[in-house]
């Protein structure tokens, strides 16, 4: 059962040798994602509770890092419960994990690109059009 | 075995011309293994849609951080005057807070939908497509508001002109995610309630029976447009 190790979800490595015999199609149709009503409803409070703090943040008009870094936190807190137990990818395959989480993490090379750039645009328009108007 | 998907080891005749294409290019399906063909798919698509929005977000990024004029408070452009004081940034917060209600009721009726409990799934899609059209009602209000206090996609009158044009750019294109969500929910939903994924009808426009994965398909598509506004919130409204 080389293939049912490499399943990496252990539960269905005992479905997949009941499996043997059926078609292909038609074993892998009843592995899906279900969990537990309370673990979302947890979620959804979770997702309320950085909601409003992220809204607090801009209530009482917090400034500076103290205001960047919790905007940032609450968001990425908030992204993370979404993707990984609303959209499941925590209990979906690596492989699959992987290919869909690691490329945008390269959008952060194109910010420091963007950063260089928008610097030095700035830097040419103060140069040239000054600092007024 | 239980990841082995479609076809394999069995040679077919290949159909011809676009068929035949389709065919080919749908027979690779072994990179995910378990993951069936339409959730991988729908993931690429995400994938993809990440890109969209994350080049929006940054040229956005650029045009604030180039601009020599001051970029306008979001937190008093947002503000809406509730008996008698501005609150900032509250229809913002409701927005959010409807948007994630969505997401919550949506990630049920996927549950309810492998329970093979139709009514409950049906129903649950239906109120997710109600919220869903609640955020783009008060969108539509964000905007007519923004319009008639002047601003433009080139200038406004508080401050840096590109305001106007991220602005529009930017929420413009995540609501017309949510529409096209709120249209293709009230779809499946109707599916759902025929009992179309439990009687094996074929799809109107794919010709293919469904099962009651793409519930859950459904839902990652309505879950990443939930999660494109947590960026475009902390972003766009709070920063």
């Amino acid at each position: 059962m080389a293939e049912a190790t490499a399943n990496g979800l252990g539960q269905h490595a005992l479905h997949a040798s009941h499996a043997h015999e059926a078609p292909a199609a038609v074993a892998h149709a009843d592995e899906h994602q279900e969990h537990p009503i309370k673990l979302y409803l947890v979620v959804w409070a979770w997702l309320f509770i950085l909601s409003t703090c992220s809204y607090l943040v801009d209530y009482f008009g917090l400034q500076g890092y103290l205001r960047w870094s919790l905007i940032l936190i609450f968001m990425i807190l908030k992204a993370g419960l979404i993707v990984a137990v609303f959209m499941h990818m925590a209990w979906e395959r690596l492989a699959l994990a992987y290919a869909i989480i690691l490329p945008p993490i390269l959008v952060l090379v194109f910010t420091t690109m963007m950063v260089f750039e928008a610097d030095y645009t700035l830097f040419t328009r103060l140069a040239f059009f000054g600092s007024g108007h | 075995m239980a990841e082995t998907l479609t076809h394999i080891g069995k040679t077919e005749p290949r159909p011809s011309g676009w068929q035949g294409i389709a065919a080919d290019w749908s027979s690779d399906q072994r990179a995910f293994k378990n993951v069936s063909w339409g959730k991988a798919m729908m993931w690429i698509f995400l994938l993809s849609d990440t890109f969209i929005f994350g080049c929006f977000l940054l040229s956005y990024m650029t045009a604030r951080m180039s601009t020599r004029v001051p970029w306008p408070n979001p937190s008093e452009v947002f503000a809406l005057r509730i008996g008698g004081s501005d609150i900032p940034l509250i229809l913002i917060a409701i927005m959010t807070f409807v948007l994630i209600s969505s997401s919550g009721t949506m990630a049920m009726a996927v549950n309810f939908g492998y329970r093979r409990d139709r009514r409950k799934t049906a129903i649950l899609m239906l109120l997710t497509a109600a919220l869903g059209a609640t955020f783009v009602g008060m969108q539509a209000f964000e905007w007519t508001k923004l319009i008639t206090e002047g601003v433009r996609p080139w200038g406004n009158p508080w401050g840096a002109a590109q305001f106007g044009s991220s602005f529009f750019m930017i929420t413009g294109f995540h609501g017309t995610h949510v529409t096209i969500g709120v249209i293709f929910l009230i779809i499946v939903a109707r599916k759902v309630w025929r009992g179309d994924f439990d009687t094996g009808r074929r799809g109107f426009f794919t010709s293919r029976t469904g099962r009651y994965e793409n519930v859950e398909i459904m839902g990652l598509y309505w879950h990443f447009v939930d999660l494109v506004w947590v960026f475009i919130f902390a972003f766009f409204y709070l920063w």
